[in-house]
């Protein structure tokens, strides 16, 4: 069992691409550890050895951020924007697009799902 | 694309000016600027700077945090009121 950085790798699949389900780790990032370690990355999770998975761990831990550090680092970048007062930081607090998306249409992303404002249909039926 | 690096930040030579004549003097005023997109600078922490939005001039502390940000993104252009729809709705709802 390759336990990485407080994630389980899946067995059966190349280390290349397991090693992808870390926060913090995709392709390029990937190879590169695997190339600073030493193993193929056609090699499949289950075939590593102890000795090989160390490898791969220690050099995660020397060069790479990920998972927690790197979600609080992103979380803090964020806190920072806020609280500074600029206008990405307030686009935040509103969970709006901070980078100058239109907003008429779209950006459901970050406005989550459609809150229907009704009444307004209403009002002419009425006249 | 990013500003070349050449060229180092813009800042406008007369805010420059104002606020490196502040420094020398040791003073604090609130100077007062169009150029929103003038880049703050470690010079600039301290003071306070009025930067004009399209209507006045609002007062910017320039905190250590805010170097490297440009002076307009700290004074919105634009105020959201809510939409014309929910207030009423609000105001119905209350009755």
């Amino acid at each position: 069992m390759a336990r990485i950085a407080g994630v389980d790798l899946p067995k059966s699949k190349k280390i290349f691409y397991g090693l992808q389900y870390i926060f913090g780790i995709g392709t390029f990032t990937a190879g590169e550890i695997l190339e600073k370690a030493n193993i193929d990355p056609n090699r499949r999770v289950n075939t590593l050895t102890e000795d090989e998975v160390a490898a791969i761990r220690s050099v995660i831990q020397a060069d790479y951020k990920v998972e927690g550090a790197l979600r609080s680092e992103v979380q803090m970048n964020i806190k920072r924007l806020m609280d500074i007062g600029c206008y990405r930081g307030l686009r935040h607090r509103r969970s709006l697009p901070a980078r100058g998306q239109r907003t008429r249409t779209n950006s459901r992303t970050r406005k989550g799902k459609r809150k229907t404002v009704a009444g307004k249909k209403k009002a002419i039926a009425k006249k | 694309m990013p500003r070349s690096i050449k060229k180092g930040p813009f800042i406008e030579f007369k805010l420059l000016d104002k606020v490196q004549e502040l420094n020398k003097k040791n003073e604090k005023k609130i100077i007062k600027t169009w150029s929103r997109s003038s880049m703050i600078i470690p010079e600039f922490v301290g003071h306070t700077i009025g930067v004009h939005n399209g209507q006045k001039m609002i007062p910017v502390y320039v905190t250590e945090n805010m170097v490297g940000h440009k002076l307009g993104e700290f004074a919105p252009t634009r105020i959201f009121r809510g939409h014309p729809g929910t207030k009423a709705e609000k105001a119905s709802k209350a009755k």
